[in-house]
């Protein structure tokens, strides 16, 4: 913990350098409230399955440059962006977390993406993030959407890393929906055992506003991942789909919170993990309905699939109620392969190993069928199959995956 | 609405049934706790010399730890100095049948505890503790000739020691938790059964607890013991008399569950829940446990909470022996300022081991009631088998109910579902009643009383009444 206090007093000037006002105005809060609370212990409710501290041990080198190349269009560099835009930095992300508090700190630039109002943009905004260098190395990453009124886009961010090297990520994305407007946003993951990522996000949502949110990790070290969604508009709804592919001892913590803070919203979770070998999934995603939010509909589910003896899974779908006129309900399952369908197919002459894979296939496919988005889906089922079979985890040079 | 309203009004102004105190003479020993006061319990109880050490090392251990915080639940600042560890009727059992003094008799006939000859009819043994000491076990002869003992703790401790050494603090170790630590250093009484093997215990054993002198907490300790191919059911009930400040209920529960041996432990609490206001109550913080040892063995925990301020407890098991099967049915009813955070876990570590939850949590009034489970399947446990279900019902918009179920696998051989709704009474269900002539009032009950009844029935047949009777009682009113 020290080394990223200690860091950020010997650059600090820098960092002010490179940055802006508004970036550089909640600095020093951050620092405060990092140095007083340091890393989470386990003991933390939302931090039980993740192992900050040792996450943050090792001693990585920590990027500072600011943006650079062309940017999208309604994509823009957070001195570039509208004043009423810029303001809302840090105004939607926990600022009590010290995982955001240190992403607050040393972060020094934020990509804004910004649809003014009654904008539908055509073409996916992609966010491509491309980890890449000798050297182990640091990245805070911040990012802010801003949906004017009734605006429409979708956005993917991608993580992805191109070389051999230990990364570790912290990115915070701030989401701020105006009422009327429709978002999707998908997050894709394929890095590498090496890597590892601490990603929040956190929404705001206005009334009537529709936000789509598909988290997907194919392959990855270490991935925690933290939705905070705050329905705070009547007519708002929120669909959170995630799935996880994880073997050899990746380890992936999806951390949710839904809060209907108002009447008439509608929220729906869908997460699926298939285990192998000796990874670890964790679950922890809790809705949280407050006084007076009547006529909430809640459905949360999450369903895993361990397919070895040492792979683990950790699920806790909670609800936290305080309004009686609402319908919410969770289902949570951990099993394995059905045996009568393996059958089936080996019948048929399908090969055990092929037989397995397609289910593994089929059950993760749910997910990737609610995307809306028509290519992506098509991409995914390529990406979701080439990782079942084993070829997106061959990392450069690595004799030991076949 | 108005009719509604002056309804829930007197249903929540109506009197805590079993309110009443008692004027038996209570030897009660100076409020507060140190090593001292340890061995004074201890030297009351004339203890041999290793159970004082055990309830020394646990207060030692106590001393070290603090108030656990993580639970749903607002609980007022305990004063652990401000309690008496021992309260005692003095003399109360007068040797020979009919001795006890006549106002106790009174106490538990009040309470329609059969202690005497309606027992028979009921065909129930009875160990009645009061305060913090068994006052009267029944049946103790008709059990004898079956080889079964029964009788309470302290009785146990000086006739059977090999026994009570044997299996005290070995399902819950005083390490375990504040509450287990604080139990094992100053509990003062409680029942010991110990069923033999081949045993098929022959009628229901029965406790009923209950605190009666002021400024006391009550911190008994049940054992049970069920040895190879036995059988026993067990029931347990308790009340409290009214009191404006907060009674500690600080309760051990461990069973050992032997070789196709089978256990059903089934409790009705209702202790004082505080006044419409939240202001008194007990505060009931109990741990509960068994330990299915051997293979096919099988333990169910029935629960119907309706009492208390503040409930917090998780009857638990280990099923460790292969096959075991464990199940847990529980009702928890909050009404007022109540609060609960209940449940159960369920720890699979032999294979082909079984267990299910049903819990059912009704609230109403301004109460919190939270389910909060864990199912635990280690690498062990291949073929593990878990069902949860969890509902929870609202009567009230200032209420809350809440579902905290932790599942971790280790095991690519298990399967663990769980489910949970959270809804109130549909206005369909509600109107379909009225058009037929079924007050909404009564519609309310019956619609609850065919929500428990999956739990209640579970109950052996003269607890099933009296729980129905109460969950009435606990409901009516919360209509709107």
């Amino acid at each position: 913990m020290n080394q990223y206090i200690d860091f950020y007093s010997e650059v600090r000037d820098t960092i002010a350098a490179r940055s802006c006002a508004e970036m550089n105005a909640g600095r020093e809060a951050a620092l405060q409230t990092f140095s007083a609370q340091g890393f989470p212990s386990p003991k933390a409710e939302r931090y039980r399955y993740a192992k900050v501290e040792a996450d943050f041990s090792p001693n990585y080198g920590i990027a500072l440059t600011p943006l650079g190349g062309q940017l999208p269009p309604y994509c823009f560099r957070i001195a570039d962006a509208e004043p009423r835009v810029r303001v809302l930095y840090n105004n939607v992300a926990d600022t009590t977390d010290s995982i955001v508090a240190l992403n607050t700190m040393l972060c020094v630039d934020t990509l804004v993406v910004h649809v003014p109002r009654g904008v539908r943009v055509e073409h996916p905004i992609q966010i491509s993030n491309l980890l890449k260098g000798e050297q182990d190395t640091m990245v805070c990453r911040r990012i802010l959407i801003v949906m004017d009124k009734l605006a429409e886009a979708d956005v993917i961010i991608t993580e992805r890393a191109a070389s051999q090297s230990r990364f570790l990520t912290n990115q915070v994305v701030e989401v701020v929906m105006g009422s009327g407007s429709h978002l999707s946003l998908y997050e894709i993951e394929e890095t590498h055992l090496l890597c590892t990522r601490y990603n929040s996000v956190f929404v705001q949502q206005g009334r009537d506003s529709h936000l789509h949110h598909t988290s997907l990790t194919l392959f990855n070290g270490h991935t925690r991942n933290r939705l905070d969604v705050r329905l705070q508009g009547e007519g708002s709804e929120v669909t959170a789909n995630g799935c996880v592919i994880a073997d050899k001892m990746q380890r992936v913590d999806n951390n949710t919170l839904i809060d209907h803070q108002v009447p008439h919203c509608q929220s729906n979770e869908l997460y699926k993990y298939v285990l192998d070998d000796s990874a670890v999934g964790a679950f922890a995603g809790k809705v949280l309905v407050r006084e007076g939010a009547q006529k909430t509909v809640s459905q949360e589910t999450n369903a895993n699939l361990c397919v070895t003896r040492s792979a683990r899974m950790y699920t806790q779908p909670m609800l936290e109620i305080y309004a009686d006129d609402v319908k919410c309900s969770h289902g949570s399952t951990v099993g394995q392969m059905d045996e009568a369908a393996l059958f089936y197919m080996r019948q048929r002459g399908i090969d055990e190993k092929e037989a397995r894979l397609l289910l593994k296939a089929a059950f993760i496919t749910e997910v990737i069928e609610n995307i809306p988005l028509e290519s992506l889906r098509d991409r995914l089922h390529v990406l979701v199959d080439k990782r079942l079979r084993g070829e997106l985890s061959k990392c450069e040079g690595c004799k030991l995956c076949k | 609405m108005s009719e509604k309203n002056s309804f829930v009004r007197e249903v929540a102004e109506r009197k805590y049934e079993y309110g009443f105190t008692t004027d038996v003479q209570t030897d009660i020993i100076e409020k507060g706790l140190s090593e001292d006061v340890v061995r004074i319990i201890s030297q009351k109880k004339g203890e041999p010399d290793w159970l004082l050490e055990f309830r020394l090392n646990a207060f030692r251990y106590w001393l070290t730890q603090e108030q656990p915080t993580w639970g749903h639940l607002k609980i007022p600042e305990i004063n652990y100095q401000d309690i008496s560890y021992y309260a005692a009727p003095s003399s109360p059992l007068g040797g020979k049948e009919g001795g006890i003094d006549p106002e106790l008799m009174k106490t538990f006939d009040k309470l329609g505890i059969p202690l005497e000859e309606r027992m028979a009819l009921a065909g129930t043994a009875v160990d009645a503790v009061m305060d913090s000491v068994s006052v009267k076990t029944t049946f103790r002869e008709k059990l004898r000739e079956k080889g079964i003992i029964f009788c309470s703790i302290s009785e146990a401790v000086r006739e059977h020691p090999d026994l009570v050494r044997e299996y005290l603090g070995s399902v819950v170790p005083y390490k375990d938790n504040f509450f287990a630590a604080l139990n094992s250093a100053v509990f003062s009484d409680g029942s010991f059964v110990y069923i033999p093997k081949g045993v098929r215990c022959p009628m229901e054993l029965s406790t009923y607890f209950r605190i009666n002198a002021r400024g006391t907490g009550q911190f008994e300790r049940t054992l049970i013991v069920c040895d190879d191919d036995a059988y026993v059911s067990y029931l347990e009930g308790c009340t409290a008399p009214m009191r404006n400040e907060n009674q500690l209920h600080a309760a051990i529960v461990e069973i050992v569950v032997k070789e196709r041996a089978e256990v059903k432990y089934s409790t009705v609490q209702n202790w004082y829940p505080g006044d419409s206001e939240g202001k008194g109550g007990v505060l009931n913080l109990v741990t509960k446990r068994g330990h299915l040892r051997g293979r096919d063995s099988r333990l169910s925990w029935t629960q119907v909470e309706t009492g208390s301020a503040i409930t917090w407890k998780y009857p638990s098991c280990i099923l460790s022996g292969d096959g075991s099967q464990a199940e847990f049915y529980s009702v928890a009813v909050t009404n007022n300022y109540q609060q609960a955070d209940t449940g159960t876990k369920m720890i699979h570590i032999g294979k082909n081991t079984r267990s299910t939850i049903i819990s059912k949590g009704i609230s109403a009034g301004r109460s919190q009631n939270a389910y909060r489970g864990l199912v635990k399947v280690t690498s062990t446990a291949d073929g593990a088998r878990n069902y949860s279900s969890c509902d929870s019902l609202l009567l009230g918009s200032k209420c809350g109910a809440h579902t905290f179920p932790y599942m971790d696998v280790h095991n690519d051989t298990a399967v663990v579902e769980h489910e949970a709704t959270t809804s109130k009474i549909s206005e369909d269900q509600l109107f379909y009643c009225n058009q037929r002539g079924i007050s909404t009032e009564e519609a309310v009950s019956l619609i609850v009383n065919g929500y428990a009844k999956e739990v209640i029935n579970k109950l052996p047949m003269e607890f099933a009444v009296e729980a129905q009777k109460l969950l009435g009682v606990s409901l009516e009113g919360a209509v709107g």
